[in-house]
């Protein structure tokens, strides 16, 4: 349970400015879905946070400053799960989700009976307990989002992030990932932070969108407030309909242009 | 519920235990192996009785004669030991680099060890004759260590200077450069000096056979001290494995991983390069058969490639000495001639199995 803030986050590739002053704060347990079109700085705001990139400003954690230098103590609070995750093929499923306790080892330690117990939980928690042995390389896109997943919540932090969890997976399995993110981050208080190129689950699923364009913030607030056609088609420049279903679902309808 | 160890490695479990254990039976087997075969010297079968008479409190009569005992003790043994540390080293080298730079194809040598002490001991042969020969240490190794340092110490610095991405493609390049730098430098000296071309050739074949007590004890150290450390970082080259990005994401910090590994590989390799000459293959060859046979975890890798590492250049070292007996054949030569399809054909039985 943990509030994460960013303020005045600016970052720049070698002169370029891909983020020029983002500033935002998640309550606990908040799912923030940042959306915008492609160089929008999304990923990077979420690779900033997970250290990866380096960047001006600040990111806190329950309003405390992350230090520039602690990898670690990064690590036990903020679990990224990047798009196209690096899965070594021949490293069973149990191999991998431990990586996630890599924060708690030290240097040059071993695993201890802690860690596999948590690992054993997370495991059962995601009904992966049957694939622990299997390899990684022969499971399905959908079983590897899983594991993915597994790892982070080995991590045991209180914010997760996720860089376009779905962008790999059919439309059921796309559903499955994000009840599941959805689950989680209600039984254990996560905070989540996700970047998302579908309007309409993102709308669906987080508690707030932002819309990035050029590395700012130009839109905040629930589905109904940000996804409206006038402003899609400023930023994105896409021609759609939104449609407002009777259950509050913003449905974001792609539009030939010269269909009309 | 799943007991934690069950699952923990899945198609290894105990065998790994069992497996170092039989590879450490193997070892002891190579190295009586190695000790009873070569030309002069006692009748094979009478070394292991001499070796048990040796031991305190028994007496068993061997026949064997203290002449033929030095041939054992002062010819064969440090022969042996020193194939021990060398092949160790190589093959821990090799699994080592090929983690952190995560490249299947990188050898102990990627970064310029070798050219670098190839150079250095180019420089000394050329030397040698005139300068060297009232010497009181041999400068060979010296050189030849000094010149793989040096040569890495450039590869890293060009490396790093070109590049602020943690990337380590930008250190793979500068390695290449700086070998071809350095072979430049080492042809064009051999060019002037073409009388001592055998010499250097036959060097770079790698050697074995002019080993002493003083070879083996120049290189214990930092063959021990660089097993050590890169034992001590068989885990954290398991997180490696899902990239620079995640393993940070992860909290580590792989900048100092990458290189505490690096430099401790190179040391090693320096050291063993510096005694025997380049020894081919071996770096390559045997961590890919141990991976093969206990799966791709360096926590099983790097153990497993010290002992079959061992294993492998005692083995290597013998048709060395009987295929071309009187004459040595390089141990170089031997690595790649039989290592080469031995491996072929272990990747076409588990393929065959997969």
């Amino acid at each position: 349970m943990s509030t994460l803030g960013f303020c005045d986050l600016s970052i720049e590739y070698d002169g370029v400015i891909a983020v020029n002053g983002f500033n935002d704060i998640l309550h606990s347990g908040e799912w923030l879905c940042l959306i915008g079109p492609n160089g929008a700085g999304k990923s990077s705001v979420l690779r900033a946070a997970a250290g990866l990139v380096a960047y001006s400003g600040s990111v806190a954690i329950d309003q405390q400053e992350i230090p520039a230098t602690s990898a670690k103590w990064r690590a036990k609070h903020i679990a990224f799960v990047p798009q196209t995750p690096l899965m070594p093929e021949n490293m069973s499923v149990y191999e991998y989700v431990l990586l996630g306790r890599n924060p708690y080892i030290k240097h040059f330690a071993s695993e201890s009976m802690h860690d596999k117990q948590v690992i054993d939980k997370v495991l059962m928690r995601l009904d992966l307990t049957q694939f622990a042995k299997r390899m990684v390389g022969t499971l399905s896109g959908g079983e590897r989002q899983r594991i993915v997943i597994a790892r982070a919540l080995a991590q045991e932090a209180p914010v997760l992030l996720l860089d376009e969890p779905t962008a790999a997976l059919d439309i059921g399995h796309q559903q499955q990932a994000l009840e599941l993110v959805d689950d989680l981050r209600r039984e254990q208080g996560l905070t989540v932070v996700s970047a998302m190129h579908d309007l309409t689950l993102a709308g669906l699923y987080a508690d707030r969108l932002v819309l990035m364009h050029q590395g700012s913030c130009v839109a905040s607030g629930d589905a109904q407030t940000v996804l409206r056609s006038e402003t899609l088609a400023e930023f994105y420049g896409v021609s759609a309909r939104v449609h407002h279903e009777a259950d509050g679902t913003v449905v974001v309808i792609p539009q030939r242009a010269s269909s009309n | 519920m799943l007991r934690a160890n069950d699952n923990f490695a899945p198609r290894a479990g105990t065998r790994v235990a069992y497996l170092s254990l039989v590879s450490f039976a193997l070892l002891t087997i190579a190295v009586l192996v190695g000790t009873m075969i070569g030309p002069a010297g006692p009748q094979w079968w009478r070394v292991p009785l001499e070796l048990v008479n040796r031991l305190p409190l028994i007496t068993v009569d061997s026949g064997v004669s203290p002449e033929e005992w030095n041939i054992v003790w002062q010819i064969r043994m440090p022969r042996v030991v020193l194939a021990v540390l060398v092949g160790a080293m190589l093959s821990v080298a090799g699994a080592s680099y090929q983690g952190v730079f995560r490249n299947p194809l990188v050898d102990p040598y990627l970064l310029g060890v070798a050219a670098g002490a190839g150079l250095g001991a180019t420089l000394v042969f050329t030397l040698r004759r005139s300068a060297t020969e009232n010497w009181l240490i041999d400068p060979l190794p010296l050189a030849a260590f000094v010149g793989g340092l040096v040569a890495v110490f450039a590869t890293y610095m060009i490396g790093n200077t070109f590049s602020k991405a943690r990337s380590s493609a930008t250190l793979v390049l500068a390695g290449i450069a700086v070998t071809s730098l350095t072979t430049a430098i080492q042809t064009f000296v051999l060019q002037r000096n073409n009388d001592v071309v055998r010499q250097v050739y036959s060097w770079i074949l790698g050697r074995l056979s002019s080993a002493t007590w003083g070879d083996v004890r120049l290189i214990l150290p930092y063959v021990v001290f660089s097993c050590g450390v890169l034992l001590m970082h068989r885990r954290l080259l398991d997180v490696l494995r899902v990239g620079d990005d995640e393993a940070t994401a992860l909290g580590m910090n792989i900048r100092r991983v990458r290189l505490t590994v690096v430099l401790a590989a190179t040391l090693g390799t320096a050291a063993a390069v510096a005694v025997s000459g380049l020894i081919g293959f071996v770096g390559i060859i045997v961590p890919h058969t141990v991976r093969l046979i206990v799966g791709s975890s360096y926590r099983r890798v790097l153990p497993l490639s010290i002992l079959c590492g061992a294993i492998f250049l005692v083995l290597a070292d013998i048709p060395s000495r009987i295929l071309a007996d009187p004459a040595e054949t390089p141990i170089g030569v031997v690595t790649a001639f039989f290592g080469a399809p031995f491996f072929l054909l272990l990747l076409r039985v588990r393929k065959n199995q997969a």
